[in-house]
Parts: C-alpha cells; structure tokens; sequence
C-alpha cells in the first residue's frame, strides 16, 4: 500500500518511526514494532544510519517487516552511497515490494559515530527524488533503459517547519515538490503557531504534510535539542512543564501528553501524523489515544 | 594549477543584461585564462552597446587589491547594472562580495590541474568543480560555503544561522537566501533540478 493512496482518499495516515540496532539481532525491535505499532500506526519507517551512527541497514529492515506483514517506508540518506548504489538500493527495494520511500540528504558524517568516514553527497535529497522519478520513467540517471516494467514508489520528503530560517527551507521544499515529492514529514513540532504559520506557506505547494512529534521525555532532553538540534525549538513552558513532577515525567506521562496535545491543536492544519519515538514505542498508543486519532 | 574556461556563449549572453561591465582577471601564472577567446567573446557581447567598460586587472582576488584597481570605475560600475567576471571562482566571489548591491556573474567555469594552485591565502575558495554555479547562487559558492556541497537547496541542519558540522561557520544557503533577497533575484532558485557531473572534466 503506498501512503500517497491514503492521502488521496483523504485519510489521516500515522507513522511511527524506529531506528535499526546497532547489530544484527533484530528480535527485540520486531517485539515492539508488533505489540505498540503493528495495530496502531499505518506505516513504520526506518531510519538509515540515523544521525550518522552506523547500524543495520534500512532497506534490510524494511524487508524483515514487510515479511512480518507490515507497511515500512525505506529511508535512504545521500550520505553513504553514490548515485549507483543509490539507484541500486532503489531497484532493490522494489524487488522486495517496498513502495514507500523518504528520501533525504542526511546528517553529516562528522556527527556520528564514524566521523572519519569520508561524507559522499554525491547527490541531494532533490536529485535523489529526482532519480527515483527518473527511475519510474524506466530509465536511470545517465538516461540507460531499465529492464522491464519500471518501479513506481510514494517519493516522501521532509520539511524543518519550526526552522529559524523557514524561508530557505520553504524555497527548498519548492524544489523538491517540482523534482517529485509526493508528501512531507516534518521534523519535530514543539511550537503549534509556528507549525501553523508555515502550513499557510506551505499549503500553496499542494502536496499532503505530516506533523512531526518526537516525544520529550526529559527536561534534559529538551534543552539539548534546544542547544543541538536544528529545526527544534521546545518552549521554555514545556520545558518547566518537564521539571514540574519529576516521577510523572519519568513515568512518560508528561511527554505523552505533551505530545497528545501538540497533535490536537494542529491536526486540523496537517494530512497525517509521523511520530519518533525514539526507543519511546511503548508511549505510541497512549498518544494516539490521547490525541483522539 | 589551474584551468579557467569559457562558459557557453550561449550560457553567458543572456547574462549581459542593462549596463554590464566585464571584468578580466590576468593574474596568477598557475591560472591558464583563455585570453583570445574572451577577447573574442567580449567583442560580441559588446555589440548589443550595453557594455559600458572591459576593465582587465590582476589578483582581483585579492579584496584590498580589488577595491584600489576598481577605485577610478567605481562611478562607471555604481550605475551598472550587472558586472560580468572573467576569472577563477576566487575572483568571481571576492568581487560579488565587493560590489554585494550589484548581480555578479561568473563567465569562466574553473577546473583543477595537478601542481602548485598558487597563493589565495584568503577568505574564499574556489572547489574548481568544473561547472561553476556561482550565477544561480548570488556569487556565493555552493560548493566551498556548504559543507555538503549541496546545489539545490538547504539542508536542515542549520541552526541560528550556523552550520551543523561547525557551529562557528555560517550556513552557506543562508548567506546564498540573504544575498538573492538582497538583489531581489529570489527567483533564481526555481532552476530545474541540478545534478554535479563528476565525470572527468578533460573528456570531452
């Protein structure tokens, strides 16, 4: 099922995203992913080395939950691969049925775990749409007919909504609409207004956006994004609001319905959810049910 | 060592908009700069009469440099309207910050050659990629001011203005965004999708 059809017949689709192990054994994900998401999110996206930290692959994540019967949308990062392997990945992932894509440039190197690697870059998030379109056009990047019937994909993208220089930001999900998004995810909200002034803006683009909610769990954690992560800014009210009954925040009662409410107050001005818990699975159900989605 | 090469003619004409001046750099020796060939060509994009002066100096890259050799033009320059420059992307990016109310073109694509690049010990740099798209981004370069190198846009991980990788760098999408409000040219950004070509700039 690709998510675009959803958006199309005007459903509210809710993705959940979760982050491959460092390793092989993938038991305990699957554990979670079918006990807190399976039954309540419409897709599960994989991240791909998220944060440059090296980890199982996307695209074998996928598979393994699409045997297990669920929807996985493929995250593919320009950072580790050139455009051949790229192109490969995505031939590949269509042979093992995987139709929905989110295709970004990724973090850079020097943030994760292996900052000696060598950050290939080779294309950008919006030649890398542009190559899955050209993909499902039956040709590849160097204009080379595919074999056979060509793949076809949801192309997904992501919006930093809450950026401090949102204008660029708008100026470069124009250029991604035009190479071929089909949908957005954005990064995580914290701030509604400001989700709904840049939805005014984004709307005359005419693609689906989805909320981005990723769960504070700690007044610690809050004021790290606030110093470290771009796009991300967690009011200071919330953030005493984190501090106020310190066993309830550890509990992850505090986050869930912190992030309940932000889905509430801007439901009515987004296409669907995406919510990153960050190890958090157990609190996706709560929130959704909070949220009344 | 390195190479700089006309763009197309037809890259370049429509770039001579309004009173243009041209500036030429014939500095560096490590610098192959095609002299006839630009001669020829400003002779062409002369005829239309909007060529109001070929000013031919050296280190333009140079910004103390720069503002004494431009000094007596500066009135000619002031009521241009585009300033057309031949040279390394060094040259292109130090005058486009010189003159930062006026659209600054680059006409010369730079390529890399194996020795001694000479002497810029100074605030740009030129990643002589071949393809110079300094006039798509206001003279700021996409290659060398971004850390990803990206070409078609910002990425997201700029954070008041900086860089994720290095907090003290500004992010150079943001100063490309600032530069193009600047000129009122935001429109140059809807160019089609662009792609590097890594292939080997010598074959043609």
């Amino acid at each position: 099922m690709k998510i675009t059809e959803l958006f199309q017949r005007g459903e509210f689709p809710i993705t959940a995203e979760v982050g491959p192990p460092k390793g092989f054994h993938i038991e305990h994900l699957m554990d979670e992913v079918n006990t807190y998401l399976k039954d309540n999110v419409t897709a599960v996206n994989v991240t791909d080395n998220q944060s440059s930290v090296m980890r199982l692959g996307s695209l074998a994540t996928c598979k393994a939950f699409k045997d297990e019967g669920l929807t996985p949308i493929f995250q593919l990062t320009c950072r580790d691969r050139n455009r051949i392997a790229l192109q490969s990945d995505i031939l590949s992932a269509a042979l093992f049925g995987i139709e929905n894509l989110l295709l970004l440039t990724g973090d850079h190197t020097t943030l994760g775990d292996n900052p000696q690697s060598k950050p290939v870059f080779d294309l950008d998030s919006v030649s890398l749409i542009h190559m899955v379109k050209t993909l499902e056009q039956g040709f590849d990047l160097a204009g080379n007919p595919l074999d056979g019937e060509p793949p076809k994909f949801a192309k997904g993208a992501v919006v930093s909504a809450c950026s401090d220089s949102v204008d660029v930001q708008l100026a470069k999900m124009e250029a991604k609409v035009k190479a071929g998004a089909e949908y957005f995810q954005t990064q995580a909200v914290y701030e509604p207004e400001k989700f709904m002034r840049f939805m005014e803006k984004a709307k005359q683009f005419g693609v689906p956006v989805m909320l981005g909610i990723v769960i504070p769990k700690n007044a610690g954690m809050a004021r790290f994004m606030n110093d470290n992560v771009a796009g991300i800014t967690v009011p200071q009210d919330m953030i005493d609001e984190l501090k106020k009954d310190k066993e309830k925040t550890k509990a992850g009662i505090t986050g869930v319905e912190i992030s309940a409410r932000i889905i509430r107050e801007c439901k009515e001005y987004c296409q669907g959810v995406h919510i990153m818990a960050l190890g958090w699975e157990s609190k996706v159900p709560d929130i959704l049910k909070l949220a009344q989605i | 060592m390195l190479i700089t090469q006309l763009k197309s003619k037809d890259a370049i004409a429509p770039l001579v908009k309004g009173k243009t001046i041209i500036i030429n750099c014939h500095g560096c020796k490590e610098v192959y700069f095609p002299e006839h060939e630009a001669i020829e060509m400003q002779n062409e994009l002369s005829s239309n009469g909007n060529v109001s002066a070929v000013i031919t100096r050296d280190y333009i890259c140079n910004p103390d440099n720069l503002s004494l050799q431009l000094k007596k033009y500066l009135d000619k320059i002031k009521e241009a309207d585009t300033v057309l420059v031949f040279s390394c992307g060094v040259g292109v990016q130090t005058v486009a910050k010189y003159l930062e109310d006026i659209e600054v073109y680059s006409a010369c694509d730079t390529y890399p050659l194996p020795g001694f690049q000479g002497v810029t010990p100074l605030e740009f740099d030129c990643g002589q990629c071949g393809e110079c798209y300094l006039n798509y981004t206001g003279g700021v370069c996409p290659i060398t001011a971004c850390s990803k190198s990206l070409i078609n846009g910002q990425c997201g991980g700029s954070k008041n203005g900086k860089c994720e990788v290095d907090k003290d760098m500004d992010c150079g999408w943001e100063r490309i965004y600032i530069k193009l409000e600047k000129l009122k040219k935001l429109d140059t950004l809807k160019y089609p999708t662009k792609i590097r070509n890594y292939g080997n700039p010598y074959v043609e």
